[in-house]
């Protein structure tokens, strides 16, 4: 458990996080949007910052109390900065020496050892001997993500890893943090603007508004919102969680679980290890019987939970799928009159597009 | 340069230990100062800036006048020396060394403290989360970040002190093997009309000093610029 309750003036800004408790497991997204101090947080409970009051405690040890402060150096974090921070008079190998080099008890084999199965997770093996100034931006992220790793932390700071990288480097890194995290198990704390970053790696969401956290919550709860803050661009999501398949005869794959399969039509590189799926409320439509003669490919038995009326003349209607699953449709209020839906309602939803997520 | 006397290789290497120390002890003493003025935002900062690069625009023999008042039978420090049955630093070497540390300082502080400032901060957050230590983290990452701001400090220290004569005149005088540098050796020599010795010695000072910047350029542009880009 990672708790406490942080204050820190920085000239016109105040952070006051208010209490707060994470469980020391899985990675927590600190969203809200840019000012909001989601940044001075993370580095306050880092310890980074000496102007940080208050208190915290991880795993039962004393962080923070009062003015007093453990340094960042004795926490046992990583932190990963959103411009990678690499040290720009070393090369890559060097970066990750001087993170290897300064574990308790480690031997110099031993951390030579660690740095060659280290730049291998993080696909940097083949840099390893550049200046860290001639890498990339998704290559110096990549160091500097192995460089944090190497220094065996208990906890994972990534303060907007993503932001300054391009599309196709961002969606690697997205797969490739998701994959350490499940793989090391190391708790982490992932601070991002972008909503799709969210749905793609949060267990939980911590949403902050004006310097303090509004709401902890877990992703699947954030996201039975309709207000909810991650909707602000695209309208209302939901995010299933499942399997994918190989592709069958008909060059199909399917998503999903015993209890709820969906057919994707997928490219080739599609990452088969996927494990989530993106799907617009505004894709999804709803019939109270099973059509027939329709070439949408999804069509998913639903009990309706709950409606919301977001104004505009929209719906957003709340389905539990098969397998317990929540999907989100918004429809237009004529038609949620016009079909007299109720909750507890059986109901087919068809899902037009998805997006798999890595 | 056989016709160099005995008298001549004792100044040179007079002011050779003298530079060489000087730059030492400045070395040490400065790159603390440099770290605080660089970095603390103190209040202080600007006021002792300030009266550390007095120096530069003191003649100096305002900062010898008052070091011998000082240093010398009479003053704070050489008063109390006498009195602890030690001799006063007046026209010895050991003063010319306080001498040469308090008017170099500004040559050792201020290149230092740019390169200081020019550290990006994060790095420096960075190796905190990766164990490092205060120590750590300045033995391991400042210095060699500022390997060019400190050879700068280096270099300007060490030729400065070479090209020192008001403070050493004031306070050293001239003898030989203690106070009597290269600089005051020409002075001797200027005075006592003997051209052709103060012509060796200016010309060996000269082409010194143009080899020292020549080399220091030459360095720093060719091998030491590459690593400052980011």
């Amino acid at each position: 458990m990672l708790e406490g309750d942080l204050t820190l003036r920085q000239g016109q800004f105040e952070l006051r996080s208010g209490p707060f408790a994470l469980p020391a497991q899985g990675i927590s997204v600190l969203f809200g949007k840019s000012g909001c101090g989601k940044s001075t947080l993370l580095r306050a409970i880092a310890g980074l910052d000496q102007a940080a009051r208050g208190s915290l405690h991880f795993k039962g040890e004393r962080w923070q109390d009062g003015r007093w402060r453990l340094p960042a150096s004795q926490r046992d974090i990583g932190f990963v900065f959103q411009d990678a921070a690499l040290f720009p008079h070393l090369t890559a190998r060097g970066n990750l020496a001087f993170a290897a080099r300064r574990v308790p008890g480690i031997s110099p084999s031993d951390a030579l050892n660690k740095i060659a199965v280290c730049a291998d997770r993080v696909g940097v093996n083949a840099l390893l001997d550049q200046p860290v100034t001639t890498l990339s931006g998704g290559q110096r992220q990549r160091v500097a993500i192995g460089r944090a790793l190497l220094a065996q932390p208990r906890l994972l700071c990534l303060d907007e890893p993503l932001s300054a990288l391009d599309w196709q480097a961002k969606a690697e890194l997205l797969a490739l943090i998701d994959r350490l995290a499940r793989e090391t198990g190391l708790p982490m704390l992932f601070i991002t603007h972008a909503p799709q970053e969210v749905e793609r790696l949060a267990d939980r969401v911590v949403f902050m508004v004006d310097g303090h956290i509004a709401r902890i919550e877990p992703l699947q709860e954030a996201l039975a919102r309709p207000d909810s803050p991650l909707f602000a661009e695209e309208g209302p999501v939901s995010v299933l969680h499942g399997q994918l398949s190989a592709a069958d005869a008909d060059g199909l794959r399917h998503f999903g679980n015993v209890q709820l399969r969906l057919h994707l039509s997928l490219p080739n590189d599609a990452n088969p290890s996927a494990t989530r799926l993106r799907v617009l409320a505004r894709d999804v439509s709803l019939a109270t019987v099973q059509p027939q003669g329709l070439s949408i490919l999804n069509q998913l038995p639903a009990t309706i939970v709950a409606m919301h009326d977001r104004g505009r003349e929209r719906v957003t209607v709340i389905c539990q799928l098969a397998d317990g699953q929540q999907l989100l449709a918004e429809i237009t209020r004529y038609s949620c009159n016009a079909l007299a839906l109720y909750n507890g309602q059986c109901v087919f939803a068809l899902v037009k597009s998805v997006a798999l997520m890595g | 340069m056989t016709s160099l006397t005995p008298s001549e290789w004792q100044a040179i290497w007079l002011t050779a230990k003298l530079a060489g120390l000087t730059t030492v002890i400045l070395l040490i003493l400065c790159a603390p100062l440099a770290w605080w003025l660089a970095r603390s935002g103190s209040r202080l900062a600007n006021p002792v800036a300030a009266l550390v690069s007095l120096p530069l625009v003191l003649p100096p023999t305002v900062i010898g006048f008052y070091l011998l008042i000082v240093l010398g039978p009479q003053g704070a420090v050489g008063g109390t020396l006498e009195a602890l049955g030690l001799h006063h630093l007046a026209f010895s070497f050991w003063g010319i060394l306080i001498g040469s540390v308090i008017y170099s300082m500004p040559f050792t502080v201020q290149p230092l403290r740019e390169a200081f400032a020019a550290i990006d901060l994060r790095l420096l957050d960075a190796a905190a989360t990766l164990r490092a230590g205060a120590l750590d983290r300045f033995f391991n990452l400042v210095l060699p970040l500022s390997r060019s701001g400190i050879l700068t400090a280096v270099v300007i220290t060490f030729a400065h002190t070479v090209g020192e004569f008001g403070v050493i005149a004031m306070l050293g005088g001239s003898l030989p093997g203690e106070t009597r540098v290269v600089s005051i050796a020409i002075y001797d020599y200027t005075q006592a009309l003997d051209y052709g010795a103060a012509h060796r010695l200016s010309f060996i000072l000269l082409g010194f000093s143009f080899l020292t910047l020549l080399a220091f350029y030459s360095i720093n542009r060719r091998v030491l610029r590459p690593l400052q880009l980011r």
